[in-house]
């Protein structure tokens, strides 16, 4: 295939279809900006409600009178237990260290160490706390509450504040998936849909090709070309004001806010490559369908 | 027209058996026909009947007329000899070869063999003239020393060498034509095929148009012109197809737009006047040659 040739024509046609040329080279950048900034966006909520989800524990308190070696027979149990993910030992008096040290004032003044010795769960799956909960404190026939070992005093999973938790970071989590999988959709339609119109207004000119005697090859690829160098063309501007954007607001920010620092955010290079391929692909797509209707002729 | 079905079926009939008996026609299936035709149906949607069967055989080198009213299915004729699509029954053959046979990776390189002129000119508008003929080209992969070669030549023959440059917004008419024309000619096709060539032009427009038409014809290219442009046709006394209402009701040589009640005399006059000799295929010579010839005398 003469490709010299397909992308001169690809150029001079950008050239002679200047404006519908650059509608789908604007769409392209608009979609991509607004990708480019939700991507991240998403990831770092995602991120951060994954944080809080793994701060679900289950506290196993010990009766007082417990003994360390009642503790680990209690947690060899425990760790027996389906879902759990770790099981931690704290002693009494490394609570008590641990307390004292936040608030020196109050401990002083009761003198002796309240605290029991106390283990701390952490399930597998943060929403399967509750159900850990029931797995170590089982529900008698009589209604009430029993444990799996007589030196356990209670379990404390701070049951309300446990359910919050897992319904909002759910919540999060789904809509801002939602709202990702609407951009993309919306991206690729608006995209495909500037690409068609343009290839649309050019119909008479595919016919007239047809008449000439041009195979469907030759008059598809100087059309394919063109999407593809204005899908590049559009993710790269977008790309560049991306990275304007990063370094103007986000970089300077990074320090104050917990958020924008989240560790798992993509990194800038894969959303620059994600952006660039996603552009150049949906546009090159978007050609060559719309393409297929005008040259049954 | 008044006449039954039956009655026009019969004049069919007889203006086949009259071409026969003169040896005009050559034998069926015979490479020598550039066109051949028989029994070809064409119906669409609505009920009217687009051809209904249509026998008839213009050898090489020919110039036929193809008269009749609006809708009595010239155009039809014509886009089944482009094979825009396929007629229901009969068979085309062009050159000896059965149309319906082509497939559709075969269409384009069948149309590089056809030079087709319509009413609407049908010229690449954001093409300069130059570009427009180069196109026809530049589709059947020539080299680019041979397209500058061609395609002033073809422009100055055709009476454009002033206008290489223009786009056809900033032509008249005929000579937006002759651009059209340039481009259906530049291939040297064996066959041109013209719809209402001068259907949007004036009279003074349309000698200029039929004179190159003539020209071509003249070089060994088997030229049909559907018309019904009746001053042209009784000015040019060539060969007449007449259709009406989808079926071929006149075969004529040396006819006239209008059946005419000749006398036996004058037939035989007519039929002894020479009619072009096709010239193609005894000595293979460049296009440009022929046309000089053509021009110089």
């Amino acid at each position: 295939m003469n490709f010299g040739f397909f992308t001169r024509e690809a150029f001079t046609s950008i050239a002679r279809n200047a404006v519908p040329s650059f509608a789908a080279l604007a769409s392209v950048l608009v979609t991509l900006l607004v990708l480019g900034v939700f991507i991240p966006i998403v990831q770092a909520t995602t991120g951060a409600a994954n944080d809080v989800r793994g701060q679900v524990i289950v506290n196993v308190y010990m009766k007082s009178d417990a003994t360390p070696a009642d503790a680990q027979r209690v947690l060899a149990q425990v760790n027996k237990i389906d879902g759990v993910k770790s099981v931690q030992y704290v002693s009494k008096s490394a609570a008590y260290a641990k307390e004292r040290r936040k608030n020196p004032e109050a401990y002083d003044l009761l003198g002796s160490n309240p605290l029991p010795d106390t283990l701390r769960v952490t399930p597998t799956n943060p929403d399967n706390a509750l159900a850990l909960v029931s797995a170590i404190q089982p529900q008698t026939p009589g209604g009430g509450r029993t444990t799996i070992d007589p030196s356990i005093d209670s379990v404390g999973s701070s049951k309300d504040n446990t359910e919050k938790i897992l319904t909002a970071t759910r919540v999060v989590k789904l809509t801002t998936g939602l709202l990702a999988a609407l951009l993309i959709v919306a991206s690729i339609l608006l995209i495909s849909n500037t690409i068609r119109l343009s290839v649309f207004s050019r119909r008479r000119e595919i016919q007239v090709m047809k008449l000439v005697g041009a195979t469907d090859g030759f008059i598809r690829w100087p059309f394919v070309l063109e999407a593809v160098i204005l899908g590049a063309l559009g993710a790269v501007l977008a790309v560049l004001l991306l990275g304007v954007m990063k370094v103007a607001l986000v970089d300077p920010l990074v320090s104050d806010f917990a958020l924008l620092s989240a560790p798992s955010t993509i990194g800038f290079g894969v959303l620059v490559a994600i952006l660039l391929g996603a552009g150049i692909f949906v546009s090159a797509m978007g050609s060559a369908i719309s393409l297929r209707r005008f040259l049954q002729v | 027209m008044a006449a039954t079905e039956k009655e026009l079926r019969l004049r069919d009939s007889q203006a086949a058996q009259r071409k026969d008996a003169e040896g005009v026609s050559g034998r069926p299936g015979d490479p020598a026909n550039a066109i051949e035709c028989r029994g070809v149906t064409k119906r669409y949607d609505s009920s009217k009947a687009g051809l209904r069967g249509a026998t008839f055989t213009i050898r090489r080198g020919e110039f036929v007329f193809l008269v009749g009213p609006t809708g009595s299915g010239k155009s039809t004729l014509m886009r089944l000899l482009i094979k825009e699509f396929e007629p229901d029954e009969g068979k085309i053959l062009v050159a000896g070869r059965d149309l319906g046979e082509l497939s559709k990776k075969q269409l384009p390189f069948y149309r590089r063999n056809l030079g087709v002129v319509f009413q609407d000119f049908k010229l690449l508008s954001d093409r300069t003239v130059y570009e427009n003929v180069a196109y026809a080209l530049q589709v059947t992969g020539s080299s680019r020393s041979s397209i500058r070669e061609k395609v002033p030549d073809i422009l100055r023959l055709t009476g454009l060498a002033t206008k290489l440059h223009h786009y056809p917004d900033q032509l008249s008419g005929g000579e937006q034509q002759r651009v059209s024309i340039a481009r259906a000619f530049v291939n040297a096709p064996p066959l041109l095929l013209a719809d209402e060539p001068t259907g949007n032009l004036d009279p003074e427009t349309s000698i200029g148009i039929m004179q190159l038409l003539y020209r071509i014809n003249r070089t060994g290219t088997t030229v049909l012109v559907a018309t019904h442009d009746s001053t042209m046709v009784d000015r040019m006394r060539r060969r007449v197809l007449e259709l009406a209402e989808g079926v071929i009701v006149r075969d004529e040589i040396g006819g006239r737009y209008a059946p005419t009640d000749m006398t036996t005399a004058e037939f035989g006059a007519l039929l002894r006047e020479p009619s072009p000799e096709p010239r193609r295929g005894d000595s293979p010579r460049e296009p440009g040659d022929d046309f000089d010839e053509a021009f110089r005398d």
